[in-house]
């Protein structure tokens, strides 16, 4: 499983941050120090890996912000290249060619989306038309202001 | 989704403060303003407010305030406000926060709402923060939702399961059959959930595993679907169909088919199949590529098979891809125990990897170079990896020195190379090295006794190069000292001759003692070293005699004992000082280390060569031979101990007037004489003296010797003492309580005193006696015990 995600920008801001696993507000801090001091360090072209502690670190730049996750021994990194790629296609889908400016001022949505491809730190559904689907859905529940009545959902 | 306005608008006023300060300015009021609103019993902007909450949360401000309004908000009827409250809790609550139990009960009812979504918001919430106590409430739910129609809803609940079933093991039974039914879904969420759900559940229970392993054939169907089905735009990545799932199903098979002949047989087919079909150009195929072979080497697969998946890894060595290359090595790492052989076949390509100018791939490169060494090819892996640990960053030195030195003791085809090998990694990376080297490389010194003169000339000369490196110049200190003479005889005959002379020698152990770069251990090695040279130069014996003598007043305590000890092997017992520093013998090897703690440790992976072999600190010998000698000799003037204090007694009882001279002498602290006695009560006839021996550390014996100085007897003599608390007080017997005239006979008493805390020692001593028929009764204080060796 994943263990987290956080996404930071160059300049060490964080944008996003994912817990999968219970930790006190010190250790989390601690993990993004750790995080953001290793992989802001790594020259381009380097590998995507890295090993922390126990846990594989997988990253990968896109524009100015870093997608970075930790794994456990079992993992497949290479998989968890294409699970940050996923994310990040998802993001580009709903925001229409996303910037890291949509991911500051509509966090919420971002998370929510996650919601939708990852939980428990697992791969929660594969096929991206599913996941586009379902959070449309959700917002237009959102939308509807009237709190009794619910929008009624085919079964599938 | 519209988005939200008064969000964006705190978060462009934070993102516009020129500086931390107004930041945090800003913040302050925002959150003020946040508080008072939740303060407020219902109003129509709740959901924005716990949104700009949450942002400052992000930015790492305190949010704890929030915790009841999630609550709060979870609990609205409104949608709206139900996302943005459990994305609340998630962010803020967590297992260890008591709020965290409060929201169970909302949980609870919203897994059985009508609305899908609703549903879906509780699950999430509980796969994500949801403790053991509130998984082991609402397991029964879950299981419900398992068997639900709505697909939706079921992968969902899949990995909620799964959650669950980390959280609170014994609960892995409730979901086993509803997992086993999931497996026939269609919909690639639910299997997907269903094939993680079964791979925890395996992982955690030996008899679940066996019951699941009847699946098998199910699982290879389903991948065998995936990997021959066309084109399917819904879960296409890159040609590949679904490499999520199939990643995951080969770790299913994986596990199922460890250890198991009849399971491993019927997913031999498959995986032939997905090794030779996936397409490898992109990265989506190579993990699932990468997974193949995972599970290939990890079950009872056919060595065709077996071949072929080594062969994938020797393919991806190859790769432009640094990622891909990574990935081979680590794999490869965790094979090369078994199948030795066939990485051999790819030792080039690893040694390359060496060069690389990425630090991981460098590091992984540098494991399975170490563990590819090998009798056969000792002499040109070495060569690469003593280039390599010049140019390797610095995490990685110790590593390197650390596995050259293994590898070295085992595969050295010859002594010299050995040694030479040691030499040049002391050199290169003296500082990383481990401690256990310097007596490990002098143990290894000792044993090539053909090649004495030749490592001492090497040793020399890397001395007069570089005394920074402070093992090379311990061992280098330590030969000199041993070897001086092959060194001064200047003929060898695998070194050109250079010719060294005894002065050259000194000035060179000199420096080393006298840099400020050297440790104290090394100071130590050189000035035992200058000792040892006494006798084996002709010349400068005066030299040497007066460097350890100035080292007799060092500051540093353990120089300045050496010193002081040399000086007396100078002294009183030169007759002794060629036995004391002739050559040493042999040394023997020790398996288990005695002196350094690294011991069975040094066995990181069973691959890895053997650990490092201990050996014993070679200076002791010639020390503590030396202290052994002055002990025997202590020893003999401990016999002589008691008639000196007897001495020194009747001393003070013919004259009780010279007080102050015998209170002087019997503070005499000249070695030969080792008991001072002091006079303590002289009063009424009655002389008492008191003597001190020290047993150890924290004990010592008191011996009290009184005398009757007058004409007439004394009896019913007692003694009694007392001391400060923390001390302990034991009184042994008195030889008697009857003084007879003209102190003729005396009376002893024995106390032994243990100090653990190591107070200043104080004693009262209370004499009662009675002489001519009056009773006496004294109390004498003795502010400080004498100095006792």
């Amino acid at each position: 499983m994943m263990r987290f995600l956080l996404l930071f920008s160059r300049q060490g801001k964080l944008r996003l941050q994912k817990w999968f696993t219970p930790l006190t507000d010190r250790e989390k801090k601690k993990v993004i120090r750790d995080m953001m001091m290793m992989v802001l360090a790594r020259p381009p072209r380097t590998c995507n890996f890295l090993q922390w502690r126990d846990l594989k670190i997988v990253y990968k730049r896109y524009a100015s912000l870093y997608f970075c996750t930790g794994l456990e021994d079992q993992d497949n990194e290479l998989l968890a290249l294409e699970v940050l790629h996923r994310y990040v296609e998802l993001l580009d889908k709903y925001f229409g060619n996303v910037c890291e400016l949509d991911i500051i001022f509509n966090f919420e949505k971002a998370y929510f989306i996650l919601d939708e491809f990852l939980m428990g730190g697992e791969i929660l559904e594969t096929s991206r038309m599913a996941v586009a689907g379902s959070l449309e859905e959700a917002d237009t529940l959102q939308e509807v202001k009237d709190q009794t009545v619910y929008y009624s959902v085919p079964q599938y | 989704m519209s988005p939200s306005v008064p969000l964006q608008e705190m978060i462009r006023a934070i993102r516009s403060a020129r500086t931390q300060c107004e930041e945090r300015g800003v913040i302050q009021r925002e959150c003020a303003a946040i508080r008072a609103q939740f303060r407020q019993a219902d109003n129509e902007g709740r959901s924005h407010n716990l949104a700009k909450l949450l942002y400052v949360h992000m930015l790492g401000y305190p949010a704890h305030f929030g915790q009841m309004e999630c609550v709060r908000m979870i609990a609205s009827p409104r949608y709206s406000e139900k996302r943005v409250g459990y994305l609340g809790a998630m962010m803020l609550l967590d297992e260890k926060q008591d709020a965290s139990l409060l929201i169970t009960n909302s949980i609870k009812n919203d897994l059985s709402h009508s609305s899908q979504f609703v549903q879906s918001l509780a699950l999430c919430t509980l796969a994500c923060m949801g403790s053991a106590e509130m998984c082991r409430d609402l397991a029964p739910e879950i299981d419900k939702l398992l068997r639900s129609s709505n697909s939706y809803i079921k992968k969902k609940a899949a990995l909620c399961a799964v959650h669950i079933v980390r959280k609170v093991n014994e609960l892995g039974e409730l979901f086993a059959p509803a997992a086993r039914s999931l497996l026939s879904e269609k919909n690639h969420g639910v299997l997907h959930g269903a094939v993680v759900l079964i791979t925890e559940l395996c992982e955690r229970s030996p008899e679940t595993l066996e019951r699941f392993r009847k699946s098998v054939p199910e699982l290879v169907h389903i991948m065998k679907g995936l990997v021959l089905s066309g084109y399917s735009p819904e879960h296409d990545v890159a040609g590949i169909s679904d490499p999520f799932l199939q990643v995951r199903i080969l770790r299913l098979l994986r596990i199922l088919g460890h250890n198991n002949e009849v399971a491993s047989d019927a997913m031999n087919d498959l995986l032939a199949q997905v090794a030779t079909n996936t397409d490898s150009t992109k990265t989506a195929g190579n993990a699932v590529l990468y997974e193949t072979v995972l599970t290939v080497l990890d079950i009872k697969s056919e060595s065709g098979l077996r071949v072929l998946a080594v062969n994938i890894l020797g393919r991806f060595l190859l790769n432009n891809d640094r990622n891909i290359r990574y990935i081979a090595m680590t794999s490869l790492q965790k094979i090369v125990g078994t199948d030795h052989i066939a990485v051999q076949r790819h030792r080039g390509t690893i040694v390359d990897c060496l060069k690389d100018p990425d630090a991981s791939v460098k590091r992984r490169a540098l494991e399975l170079s170490l563990a590819l060494v090998s009798a056969s090819n000792i002499r040109s892996m070495m060569k690469e990896l003593l280039n390599f640990l010049s140019t390797c960053p610095l995490e990685l030195r110790a590593q390197a020195a650390s596995g050259i030195f293994a590898a070295a003791e085992r595969y050295s085809p010859s002594q010299r190379w050995h040694i030479d090998t040691i030499l040049h990694v002391l050199t290169t990376a003296g500082g990383d090295v481990r401690d256990e080297t310097v007596p490990n490389l002098i143990q290894l010194i000792t044993t090539a006794s053909e090649l004495h003169c030749y490592t001492v000339h090497k040793l020399y000369r890397a001395l007069l190069q570089d005394i920074s490196q402070q093992p090379l110049v311990q061992v280098a200190c330590w030969c000199i000292g041993e070897y001086g003479d092959l060194l001064l005889k200047g003929d060898c005959q695998e070194i050109e001759p250079v010719q060294v002379n005894e002065n050259d020698v000194l000035d060179a152990l000199e420096t080393v003692l006298q840099s400020h770069m050297s440790s104290p251990t090394t100071r130590g090695f050189a000035l035992t070293a200058t000792m040892k040279l006494s006798t084996r130069i002709t010349e400068n014996v005066d030299r040497i005699r007066s460097i350890v003598s100035i080292y007799g007043s060092c500051i540093d305590l353990e120089l300045q004992q050496r010193a002081v000890e040399y000086n007396a092997l100078f002294k009183k017992y030169d007759h002794m000082r060629a036995a004391v520093l002739e050559r040493m013998p042999i040394m023997e090897k020790n398996s288990t280390g005695q002196t350094n703690g690294e011991t069975t440790g040094e066995l990181v992976k069973e691959v890895q060569p053997v650990k490092v072999i201990q050996g014993q600190p070679p200076t002791q010998p010639p020390a503590s031979q030396v202290c052994d000698l002055l002990d025997l000799l202590g020893d003999s003037n401990d016999s002589g101990k008691p008639s000196s204090s007897s001495a020194q007694s009747s001393n003070n009882t013919s004259s009780p007037g010279g007080d102050l001279l015998d209170l002087l002498g019997g503070l005499d602290l000249m070695p030969p004489t080792p008991v001072p006695t002091i006079p303590v009560y002289e009063k009424n006839g009655v002389n008492l003296t008191l003597s001190c021996q020290k047993q150890s550390e924290t004990s010592l014996i008191v011996t009290l010797t009184a005398s009757n100085s007058t004409d007439a007897d004394i009896t019913t003599f007692t003694l009694q003492a007392a001391v400060p608390k923390s001390v302990q007080l034991l009184m042994k017997a008195p030889s008697g309580d009857h003084l007879p005239a003209c102190g003729t006979v005396k009376v002893t008493q024995v106390v032994v005193l243990n100090n653990p805390n190591k107070v200043n020692l104080k004693m009262r001593i209370r004499v009662s006696f009675t002489s001519q028929g009056v009773a006496f009764q004294d109390t004498v204080q003795v502010d400080s015990l004498p100095e006792c060796r």
